[in-house]
């Protein structure tokens, strides 16, 4: 892969593309359980534009970030499924 | 109502906040015919907006009186709530910042014990064991374990329910432009004929009865997105007393809730001469400054809504409950200031145990209309009527 | 509390897509100190979304705005770029409160545009909560935001001419696309294509007429009536004119047009021309002095009123108003365009029932559709607001931007415009900072 970096997505590292933002990342590597909902569902993202918070993701230790507006970064660590 | 054969008193209850509700569930019980009216909905106004503590509060033996009255009749009734109304039974903890507030952590817990009031003191380390996103280095807290938190609009709802159940009519989306002696007059030109009025008003009550004294005193809060175990307790500082006391001036304190769906509720604010439902930044943003300050970890949290309520807030900070002091036929039910959805439970026992005849469970006199400075100086105190003489009896025996 | 940046312009415009890059272009031609804040990375907005990115292929157009803005930010006066920055709030007159990785930021203004865009409507069906089912657009930008699409099969579906720009572009970047369902009857298509004389949007005519894009069969009368998951894939049962149809796919793309992103406008204090639409006047000023509204949000219309309703605001706002008259005669065609659009893609009435009681309507909560009886049954509300009060509809992050809209259309009640700061989620630390005003 060209240009790529790596991100520490449940505790396992992962080589994506740099160019891309968490979400995709997250898909390309076969995540598609983003959050929970509160009736325990499993959800992912439906607008990929910051408007319907499906794609909630805790990145760096802070909870609840927009993973479709937020592009990847080398060493960042993101958890799934709160 | 056995072997009764007088006419119920219809009683039109003006409001269908919290304390409308309450009222409604109460008169109903005790076999008034009720209608119950409101311009918005059910549990709108300051109801939809307070935090929804269920809290003893010390501020002055009147006070604590009706609180905790208030308090018990809502945890007896913890296991018939729905669910809907979140109910978290997670106690207050009042946070000292220093040694001096200690002192006053300590007054507190004598004055809860000696009125049979589960209270307990907290030391520095047992109360960032049991709060660890509070600030290191702080004092201490006084726990009261008793008091809980509740998401309100859904429990006026039950309540009217409840009152509804028993033959009560309400209606929504109906304004009440003026209370004569006789009935309530509608702003769509129509009448309700009653025996009596119950002004359940909130902070709109000086539309209808200009010549009570309330300002309405705006509030903010902030809540999050779901952060659950991130506050266990409801949070309050004690220099809250000093916010909550004030008469002039806008104030904030840290005063953090943590709801049953894991949000995080951030209060609270104090400000009068500020009609507006807008949300004011600046407030907005002391407060949270504030609640960072003893909560630094907040900062990071996800913030999703800022709104306002008012709350009505009488001169002496105390309700108004009971006959109108002039106006026959008209009793209030307002004034609840910051605790309306606490006291609305003990004044509408109050209410029906007046309006019924009976002894009241706790003296009804300091939250009476008639004390002085709550009415406009030119409409003088009458003897308040006889009421249940004066409608002609409930049906009870 | 947290230091507080600020910024002083004399032109603000939010929304860098085609309406707010136009605005800050042409604004800055005109000499004014202006800034275009976004929240995305790159400028282009939903459909110029990385146009500049070489591997996503370029329009015309689009290079056309994306060097013109380039221009303006290396020129004389210099056009400020703040992107990644959401504007969340507006504490007082002329001042914006945003929010960045850098954390939170003040901006000031004489003059406001405001061309904050759209999102795509999403209505319920069974299975679209689904992670697999995505909004049309919604896919899309995953697609341009690095997510690989080769070989992977993608229904696409729902109503507007967007679904074909979706299409066409999931199909350049390798995606197979068996199959558009549009729900829009074929009477009225095919009445809208014939009208399109004007030359960009002669793809679209074309396209339309024909039925599809080479390879992919565009169908009227069709609309998804439920998703499951069957082996790690999708099964997607299609309503296509009176048959029903299972297609098995790796993503189903569905959006049934658009909404504008009103909620500044509405914070702001603009008067709507009817529920949705900014009201403007000549010159694209809102109600309120000074402040600007362009683009989808005085009314759902695509790029190229944007970029005409942007140029006028840019010019007005700059002070150049006599020169925005040369431009009227571009709006006018834009304009009824917009309305041939709204007519030929009206939501018909059987979406409203695609999704039983027991469906999940709100998102954010968990709130089902049997939750919510407005009007009758047992537990009956008087309005949305009400609704909300009692079921949480609408009360999580998204602040009932995606239910709203569906609950509206559904419901016939009207949404529920209570518009509060922060208008997206903001770290409690952005609201906390001080300012020292
Ligand atoms: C920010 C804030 C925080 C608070 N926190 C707490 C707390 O933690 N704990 C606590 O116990 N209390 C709290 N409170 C106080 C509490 O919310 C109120 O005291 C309580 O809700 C008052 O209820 P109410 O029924 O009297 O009034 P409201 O809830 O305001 O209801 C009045 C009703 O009357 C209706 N109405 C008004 N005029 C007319 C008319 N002319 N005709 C027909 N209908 C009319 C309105 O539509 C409304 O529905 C808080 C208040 C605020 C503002
Ligand atoms: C998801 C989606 C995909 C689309 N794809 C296509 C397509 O492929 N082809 C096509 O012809 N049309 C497409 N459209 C339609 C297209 O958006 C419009 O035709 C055209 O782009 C409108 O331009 P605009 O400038 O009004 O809005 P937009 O292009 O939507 O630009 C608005 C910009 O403002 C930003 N913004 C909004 N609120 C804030 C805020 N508070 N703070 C900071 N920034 C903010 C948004 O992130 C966005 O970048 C799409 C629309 C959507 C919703
Ligand atoms: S996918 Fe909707 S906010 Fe990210």
């Amino acid at each position: 892969m060209p240009d790529t970096v790596v991100i520490i997505i449940n505790g396992r590292p992962h080589q994506v593309a740099e160019q891309s933002t968490v979400a995709a990342a997250l898909l390309t590597v076969g995540e598609t359980l983003f959050r929970t909902s509160v009736s325990g569902q499993g959800r992912g993202p439906l607008c990929g534009m910051g408007i319907c918070m499906e794609c909630r993701v805790e990145i760096d230790g802070v909870p609840a970030r927009l993973s479709c507006q937020t592009p990847v970064r080398s060493g960042m660590e993101v958890r799934t499924g709160g | 109502m056995s072997g009764s054969t007088a006419r119920a008193a219809h009683i039109v209850v003006v409001g269908a906040g919290i304390v409308g509700a309450a009222c409604a569930d109460a008169l109903t019980e005790n076999g008034f015919h009720v209608t119950v009216v409101d311009t918005a909905g059910v549990g709108h106004g300051a109801t939809a907006a307070g935090m929804g503590h269920i809290v003893a509060m010390d501020d002055s033996e009147a006070q604590f009186a009706l609180t905790k009255y208030s308090r018990d009749i809502w945890n007896a009734l913890a296991d018939d709530l729905p669910r809907a109304a979140e109910r978290v039974a997670c106690g207050t903890l009042w946070v000292a910042a220093d040694d001096e507030e200690m002192q006053v952590v300590a007054q507190k817990c004598a004055f809860y014990r000696a009125r049979g009031v589960r209270a307990e003191m907290l030391d520095s380390r047992q109360l960032a064991a049991v709060e660890p996103s509070l600030r290191p280095g702080l004092p201490g807290a006084l726990l009261i374990p008793d008091d809980s938190v509740v998401y309100p609009p859904p429990l006026a709802a039950w309540l009217l329910k409840r009152a509804c159940a028993r033959g009560a009519a309400l209606r929504i989306g109906i304004k009440v432009s003026r209370i004569s002696d006789v009935g309530v007059e509608l702003a769509d030109g129509g009448k309700i004929a009653c025996d009596m009025a119950l002004v359940a008003v909130g902070a709109q009550a000086k539309a209808l009865l200009p010549e009570i004294q309330l300002r309405p005193r705006k509030g903010h809060l902030v809540i999050t997105d779901r952060h659950p175990n991130f506050v266990r307790h409801q949070l309050v500082e004690l220099g809250y007393l000093k916010s909550a006391h004030g008469s002039t001036g806008d104030s904030v304190a840290f005063n953090v809730q943590p709801r049953a769906t894991g949000q995080v509720l951030i209060g609270s604010s104090r400000q009068f001469d500020n009609n507006r439902a807008e949300v004011d930044h600046g407030m907005a943003q002391r407060m949270l400054a504030r609640a960072v300050s003893y909560m630094p970890g907040l900062a990071n949290l996800s913030a999703i809504r800022i709104w306002t309520g008012f709350r009505a807030a009488t001169p002496d900070k105390l309700p108004l409950i009971g006959p109108h002091p002039t106006r026959p036929n008209v009793w209030l039910a307002t004034g609840h200031e910051g605790l309306g959805i606490t006291t609305s439970m003990g004044t509408a026992r109050l209410v029906a145990d007046m309006l019924c005849g009976r002894v009241t469970e706790i003296p009804a006199a300091p939250y009476s209309p008639c004390r002085a400075g709550q009415i406009d100086a030119r409409s003088a105190c009458a003897t308040a009527p006889s009421a249940l003489a004066a409608i002609g009896g409930a049906g009870h025996a | 509390m947290g230091e507080l940046r600020r910024e002083i312009f004399d032109i603000v415009i939010i929304g860098a897509g085609p309406a707010g890059m136009a605005a800050a272009a042409t604004a800055c031609a005109a000499g004014a100190h202006a800034a275009l804040v976004d929240d995305n990375g790159y400028a282009g907005g939903q459909i110029w979304r990385r146009a500049n990115n070489a591997r996503h292929g370029k329009s015309v157009l689009a290079t056309r705005w994306i060097n013109h803005l380039q221009r303006s930010a290396a020129g004389s006066g210099g056009l400020a770029r703040l992107q990644q920055t959401r504007v969340v709030g507006m504490p007082r007159a002329n001042v914006l409160l945003a929010e960045s990785e850098r954390g939170a930021l003040e901006i000031h203004y004489d003059k406001l545009i405001l061309a904050t865009g759209a999102r795509e409507l999403f209505l319920p069906f069974p299975g679209w909560t689904h992670p697999r089912v995505m909004g049309a657009g919604g896919l899309q930008s995953l697609v341009k935001s690095g997510l690989p699409i080769v070989g992977r099969r993608v229904i696409v579906a729902g109503s507007g001419p967007l679904l074909l720009a979706v299409a066409n572009y999931l199909r350049h970047a390798g995606a197979i696309v068996p199959l558009i369902a549009e729900q829009a009857h074929s009477a009225e298509i095919l009445r809208f294509a014939a009208g399109l004389a004007r030359t960009p949007a002669k793809l679209l005519q074309a396209a339309l007429l024909r039925g599809g894009l080479i390879g992919t069969r565009y169908c009227a009368d069709a609309w998804p009536l439920r998703a499951q998951e069957s082996g790690g894939r999708l099964s997607v049962t299609l309503q296509i004119g009176k048959r029903r149809r299972v297609e098995t796919a790796d993503y189903l793309a569905c959006g049934f047009g658009l909404v504008a992103n009103v909620e500044l406008a509405a914070l702001a204090g603009c008067k709507f021309a009817r529920p949705g639409c900014v009201a403007v006047d000549d010159c694209q000023e809102t109600s309120v002095k000074h402040v600007f509204a362009a683009g989808e949000l005085t009314g759902i219309g695509g790029v190229e009123k944007a970029i005409v309703e942007g140029q006028i605001a840019g010019l007005a706002a700059a002070g150049r108003t006599t020169q925005t008259a040369r431009l009227f005669g571009n709006r006018d065609a834009a304009l009824a365009f917009t309305a041939r659009l709204e007519k030929a893609f009206t939501l018909r009435p059987e979406l409203k029932t695609l999704a039983g009681p027991d469906e999940i309507i709100c998102r954010c909560e968990d709130v089902t559709l049997g939750q919510l009886t407005i009007g009758d049954g047992d537990q009956t509300f008087h309005s949305l607001h009400d609704a909300k009060l009692h079921t949480r509809c609408g009360m999580g992050p998204c602040q009932g931007r995606i239910c709203g809209p569906a609950v509206a259309f559904i419901t016939g009640a009207e949404n529920d415009l209570r518009i509060r700061p922060p208008i997206l989620p903001a770290r409690v630390a952005t609201l906390a900072a001080d300012g020292g005003a």
